[in-house]
């Protein structure tokens, strides 16, 4: 069918991503909450939302500030949560890596966990399609997800401090990073890596600065990718 | 969060989105040529399925609520949660799974 044209392509993708604004909206929503609770105003609340784009990074800086971290752990720990977007970025570059520059440095804006997941499929599944039609596709899914995650980020945000500590919205923060987690522990290596990542934090709580977090996340890496290196011949 | 001034808060936005940025562009921008080594890649799939549980981990076990003490309801709420995203591969499910523990385990203790 006409998804060659960048203008059917561009449609594919919003229409695409819509589904996902399930995810989003409650997520966004969530990060204004929170945020707002953490005693952020509500410009900082935005900038951390349009600036980082990020769900999983952002919540884990506030966590981190909320715990009185060192700026410096509060930076390397969320950024270490967003180096899985390294990865997204190296898989779709053999397919947009043509692309001119200027839209390169767009879509590294716009690649978030939705987009990049609905892109790649459609790029494997269809590789007839041209580099105008995959970058249009690309801005069709971001179409939907940004601007709402944005203004659900705002509502959650407004609407966050009116809402009473009965609800205990305190634990709505590891209920979402364990809902973030528990769909991708796909193998026995992600599973693996998960419970080193677990037994090393509880382990080595000792070391200063939160810094144990790294640490562990580090040992629960090299975990993984070691079980996944022996099981692939 | 008393210890953060305006500028410092600012400051970690800023760090945030420029590094965030910086490895959305990586591949894709200037290194997209260059041939990233299997290792690195494999490290890289396992990084949010450990620095998140790392980060959890006390939160769930003593969390703040309630001075440290760990408490059923909210251990409850975070095995619901659990079970609910690995079965159902979605995450609205689990949030809602692990909220739903925490008041229902929350009513019935009174």
């Amino acid at each position: 069918m006409a998804i060659s044209t960048p203008k059917s392509a561009y449609l594919k993708g919003v229409t695409g991503a819509v589904p996902f604004l399930l995810v989003v909206i409650p997520f966004g929503m969530l990060f204004g909450v929170v945020g707002t609770e953490a005693g952020l105003n509500l410009a900082q609340v935005m900038g951390f939302t349009t600036l980082v784009i990020a769900g999983a990074a952002q919540f884990t800086a506030i966590q981190l500030m909320v715990d009185e971290a060192p700026a410096i752990v509060v930076i390397v720990s969320a950024l270490a949560v967003n180096l899985r977007m390294a990865m997204y970025a190296a898989a779709l570059a053999p397919y947009l890596g043509p692309a001119p520059l200027w839209q390169r440095a767009m879509i590294a804006y716009l690649n978030v966990d939705q987009t990049y997941a609905l892109s790649h499929q459609k790029f494997e599944d269809r590789p007839e399609m041209s580099v105008p039609a995959r970058v249009a596709f690309f801005v069709g899914c971001a179409t939907p997800i940004l601007p709402i995650w944005i203004l659900a980020t705002y509502v959650g945000a407004v609407l966050g401090a009116a809402i009473p500590p009965e609800y205990a919205l305190d634990f709505a923060v590891p209920i979402t990073f364990i809902a973030l987690v528990a769909p991708g522990l796909r193998t026995v290596a992600h599973v693996a890596a998960a419970l080193t990542s677990i037994i090393l934090a509880l382990a080595l709580g000792w070391i200063p600065h939160n810094l144990w977090i790294l640490v562990a996340a580090l040992g629960g890496m090299m975990v993984g990718a070691e079980i996944e290196r022996r099981a692939t011949p | 969060m008393t210890g953060w001034s305006d500028p410092a808060i600012w400051g970690i936005v800023a760090a945030l989105g420029i590094g965030t940025y910086a490895i959305r562009f990586s591949f894709l921008g200037l290194l997209g040529n260059r041939v990233f080594p299997d290792w690195v890649l494999r490290h890289l799939r396992y990084t949010a399925v450990t620095i998140l549980p790392a980060l959890i981990t006390p939160m769930v076990l003593w969390p703040e609520a309630t001075g440290g003490q760990t408490d059923p309801a909210r251990l409850a709420a975070a095995a619901a949660a659990l079970a609910g995203g690995y079965l159902s591969r979605n995450a609205i499910v689990a949030i809602l799974s692990g909220m739903a523990t925490l008041y229902l385990v929350q009513y019935l203790a009174g």
